[in-house]
């Protein structure tokens, strides 16, 4: 995958969870994922198409995403319930939009799908193109999350 | 002085982001919102109550919001509705779309209380002049 893929992803997840969710969470090393299982407990899917074609997913462990929905809503919410999905959604497609404008700098037009969301332990992650897939991995104090990118030109 | 006592509808298929929006508006001290999960949703709201002023979302299934502000540009009787576009899709095209459609003016998701409630305030301010 062109590595000018990374930067846009991990720059539009920094600033989707800071400005709508206060949070600010630390990007550790990207690497390669081979599988399809799934990083977190619940993930939201996008199929994204254009100069660059593949799919986007946002991974979350039950703790990082119940606080930044949490955060999201001003609810302290304790499980992970239909507003929860709902807003992993949202937060799948906010990424999507912040690292396509960035990507459009860089000359990439890519359009994006509606996102779905899949939750539940080791449920598995589709990738529009197959895989393998570059996963970014960051955290914040309460669980751990992942973007789950797989793009090609 | 912009009122703030206008009814503002605000239209996104997720129900979070409707709840998001919500309480960003009630920071801006905009109390009386009704909400619609899409454009055709939207647009019954439209012909059943006096609405002041539109926040839809952009990439909506049924109806987008694009679709929605076309429709409602060419209804006689709601056409002057302030149209505030809330947007994932900053792209160019997109912008340009948005514009010869007629849109008031576009928020680009993620975004702050201070953001939206400014964009807002001068959207009303514009048509006070």
């Amino acid at each position: 995958m062109n590595v000018q893929f990374i930067n846009p992803f991990i720059e539009g997840t920094v600033s989707v969870l800071k400005t709508m969710a206060f949070v600010e969470p630390r990007a550790g090393k990207p690497y390669l994922k081979l599988d399809t299982l799934a990083k977190g407990d619940i993930s939201g899917i996008i199929g994204l198409t254009g100069s660059a074609a593949g799919s986007l997913a946002l991974s979350f462990s039950e703790g990082a995403i119940l606080k930044i929905v949490s955060n999201m809503l001003g609810e302290d919410l304790k499980s992970i319930n239909s507003d929860v999905k709902d807003a992993v959604g949202e937060l799948t497609n906010m990424v999507s939009g912040v690292a396509r404008k960035n990507l459009e700098a860089a000359g990439f037009y890519i359009q994006a799908a509606i996102p779905t969301i899949v939750s539940g332990k080791d449920h598995s992650i589709a990738h529009v193109m197959g895989g393998p897939s570059l996963i970014i991995p960051f955290e914040i104090d309460e669980g751990v999350f992942v973007v789950d990118v797989c793009l090609a030109e | 002085m912009v009122d703030n006592n206008i009814k503002i509808l605000v239209v996104d298929d997720f129900a979070t982001m409707r709840k998001v929006v919500r309480n960003l508006l009630k920071q801006g001290g905009y109390e009386d919102i009704v909400e619609a999960e899409d454009g055709v949703m939207a647009l019954k709201a439209l012909k059943s109550q006096k609405i002041d002023f539109i926040v839809s979302d952009w990439n909506m299934p049924n109806m987008s919001g694009l679709e929605l502000l076309k429709a409602v540009r060419a209804d006689a009787e709601l056409a002057k509705t302030p149209f505030l576009m809330v947007t994932a899709e900053a792209l160019q095209d997109n912008v340009v779309a948005a514009v010869k459609a007629g849109v008031s003016n576009y928020i680009v998701k993620p975004f702050t209380a201070e953001v939206l409630n400014e964009k807002i305030k001068k959207i009303i301010e514009s048509l006070q002049k």
